[in-house]
């Protein structure tokens, strides 16, 4: 019998976080994918079924691929980057230095800002006369790049934005996976004769293993979820040069208001997100170790 | 914050049935959910105008209910329309307006035009501004907040460059001379003062449609499903725009910010800009040079297009609240009302009554260049306005953007957008 019970009062605690999942989480994933299969309502032309049509109408827009290649870059470039650079400030804080408060403060400033503020800050950054990236590389002679306006350069800008807003977030999470190593393991290591290279190699970097897998998985989520400094900055353009998945599901949804498509691409980029997860984890898996 | 206090004291009181709450239940409600597209208390001002109605009109509440821009502002109207919460109005893009009747969630301003007077009142609007509120003989929508581009220009980099400060370029051709005269390089080589921008990276169809009507095309038909993007007339007006940066290097090239544009001009980095009217207030408050407002230079004759918002009436809410919806809408564009609106903002006064009110000939005797956008709506077309307006539009920005970075010829991409958007309106024909 109290078996029973408790999984009757098991069932209950877990209750409301299962109803607030499944509303907010669970549903809406079915009903986006059931509303991928129907086309889109009009007054004189109800939803109808349609089957695989959106996606066969996803795979002949060129624009869906430009923004999946886009984000594959986006992805590819800043995640990697903004990691190595938050390991480093990490590293560089955790010293004995003078103001190394301040030092962390500036370092986390960019996260606490919001997006959009920040996406109008760079806008200036990027002025092609007097903003300050051209102000700084005058001296080498690099002067008048519309960096925003052309094709070759929009993309490369916002995964910069990215990597100046994400790296300092990422950081706090190093900054305390290395206060939990305990100092015993550095004297040891220098006892054993090892620098400061191999230290970090063979002692540092695999214990923060399981925070760069934390950390991994929430950059790869975060570089297909923040695109608000992308309507700021670009619009997505030059000719969708800057057009990402979630920028296009948004133009989709509520400029074209085509929820079918819109559903459709939701039900990819889910997909998508789901794999990458899966996959970090499976790799990740054999090489994290838990203390 | 006053007035919310007030309210909701109301509102308190009528949940407590203290006296009075039988008279409040009877009022009539009139939703507007409205955009703020330009800068300015705007929100501050349309609640001003709401509580004055009020007062004028007992039995009448208005609620205006800011939504956010355009674009936010007509998803969340077109949400509550799905979700059977209807507002009675609501103010929406002018270029929205196939989308709406579409979507079949507005009725006819006629069904309210029932005396002489409402019939004068709707014969009082610029016929520019009616041109994307009609469709067949109907008018749908009601213009209010409505703008159109000038060319800015700065008359000290005039005096610099030694041309006649007083005079703007008449057409197209002078519009490059005087860049190339008004361009100015540092020691370097670096250009420290462009002759002219004209924005591309945001609204670029619709100041392409200034230079597209000077050159006598027409993008669109009256019906909404024909569009010419691949006209000869379009691909010249695209290559002269790209000339400016490609050939005479008097525009920067790349794309153009809309944001960054007005800033440049008033910093002195740019000696003439295309711009909306919209930004008249910001540029004479902030610009510490003198500036004219002149007509957009045309290739062959004068030519812009008009933008901003209308009202709406909703479909299916009771006619009681339709009709103060109306009365509310009427009253808002009363030449008064209107004067006033254009002083506060800068957008366009939608009659020409409105200018010929007191407020209006104190503000426009002491500031010329306000003028200039309503002289010039003579020679205006609605800006792009199709079916799957927002889908069409993009195609045609997108062309735009790839020709102008240079990453495609003229033809070619104007050849695919036309392509794609007769696709996208086969349905509509």
């Amino acid at each position: 019998m109290t078996g029973i019970r408790n999984t009757v009062h098991a069932w209950l605690l877990v209750l409301p976080a299962c109803v607030l999942l499944a509303t907010f989480t669970h549903i809406p994933i079915v009903t986006t994918f059931i509303q991928s299969l129907y086309s889109t309502a009009k007054p004189r032309r109800p939803a109808r079924f349609v089957g695989l049509e959106n996606y066969e109408a996803m795979l002949a827009d060129p624009i869906f691929w430009k923004s999946l290649w886009n984000n594959l870059i986006y992805a590819g470039v800043s995640v990697p980057i903004s990691v190595a650079l938050a390991i480093v400030m990490a590293l560089f804080v955790n010293g004995k230095l003078r103001g190394r408060g301040f030092l962390r403060l500036a370092y986390f400033t960019p996260t606490v800002l919001p997006m959009i503020a920040v996406a109008n800050i760079w806008l200036f950054f990027y002025n092609p006369q007097y903003g300050l990236v051209d102000q700084f590389l005058k001296p080498f002679g690099i002067s008048g790049v519309n960096w925003l306006g052309s094709q070759d350069t929009a993309l490369w800008c916002l995964i910069v934005v990215a990597i100046w807003k994400e790296a300092g977030f990422f950081m706090i999470f190093y900054l305390a996976a290395l206060q939990q190593i305990s100092p015993d393991l550095r004297e040891a290591a220098s006892i054993e004769g090892a620098g400061r290279w191999t230290f970090f190699w063979r002692v540092t970097f695999p214990l923060l293993m399981p925070t760069t897998l934390f950390v991994l998985v929430n950059a790869v989520i975060n570089a297909f979820r923040l695109v608000d400094h992308i309507f700021v900055m670009t619009a997505g353009g030059p000719d969708n040069a800057t057009s990402v998945l979630l920028f296009q599901i948004y133009i989709v949804g509520f400029k074209f208001f085509d929820q079918a498509y819109a559903a459709t691409l939701t039900i990819v980029l889910l997909a998508l997100l789901a794999l990458l997860a899966i996959g970090q984890f499976l790799l990740a898996d054999k090489r994290v170790h838990y203390q | 914050m006053a007035k919310l206090t007030r309210r909701s004291f109301a509102a308190l009181a009528l949940a407590a049935g203290m006296a009075g709450g039988a008279a409040n239940a009877a009022d009539v409600e009139v939703r507007m959910y409205f955009p703020v597209a330009v800068g300015g208390p705007v929100t501050k001002i349309i609640d001003d105008y709401a509580a004055a109605f009020e007062k004028e009109n007992p039995g009448i509440k208005i609620k205006p209910i800011y939504a956010g821009d355009y674009q936010q502002t007509v998803a969340k109207v077109l949400t509550a329309v799905k979700g059977g919460d209807t507002p009675e109005t609501a103010i929406l893009l002018a270029a929205d307006l196939f989308l709406l009747t579409d979507e079949d969630v507005v009725t006819p301003i006629e069904d309210f035009v029932k005396t002489p007077e409402d019939k004068a009142w709707l014969a009082t609007f610029y016929p520019a501004f009616l041109e994307n509120a009609k469709i067949g003989g109907k008018t749908y929508a009601i213009p209010f907040q409505r703008s159109t581009p000038v060319l800015y220009w700065n008359k000290d980099a005039f005096k610099a460059a030694g041309l006649d400060p007083n005079k703007g370029p008449a057409n197209w051709a002078e519009m490059r001379d005087m860049a190339k005269k008004l361009t100015k390089k540092d020691g370097s080589g670096a250009v420290s003062q462009w002759g002219i921008q004209i924005p591309s990276d945001g609204n670029t169809a619709w100041l392409f449609t200034g230079i597209t009507t000077g050159n006598g095309a027409r993008l669109t038909n009256a019906d909404g499903n024909k569009v010419s993007f691949d006209d000869p007339k379009v691909i010249e007006a695209v290559q002269a725009w790209y000339d400016l940066s490609k050939v005479d290097g008097t525009q920067p090239s790349g794309l153009i910010s809309w944001g960054a544009t007005p800033r440049d001009f008033i910093e002195g980095k740019a000696a003439m800009i295309w711009h909306t009217t919209g930004n008249l207030t910001n540029i004479k408050s902030n610009a510490k040079f003198d500036f004219g407002v002149g007509f957009l230079p045309g290739m062959k004759q004068n030519g812009a297009p008009t933008g901003g918002g209308n009202f709406y009436v909703f479909k299916g809410v009771p006619q009681a609240k339709q009709e103060a919806a109306f009365k509310f809408i009427k009253w808002m564009t009363t030449p008064e009302r209107a004067a006033d609106w254009s002083v506060k903002t800068g957008y366009v006064a939608t009659s020409p009554n409105a200018y010929d009110t007191p407020a209006m000939k104190a503000y426009t005797d002491g500031f010329p260049q306000a003028i200039v956008a309503r002289d010039q709506l003579k020679y205006a077309v609605s800006e792009l306005t199709t079916h799957e307006n927002q889908r069409v539009t993009k195609v045609f920005n997108d062309s735009l953007q790839a020709a102008m970075t240079g990453a495609r010829p003229a033809d070619a991409a104007l050849k695919d957008a036309q392509r794609e958007a007769e696709r996208i309106l086969k349905d509509f024909k």
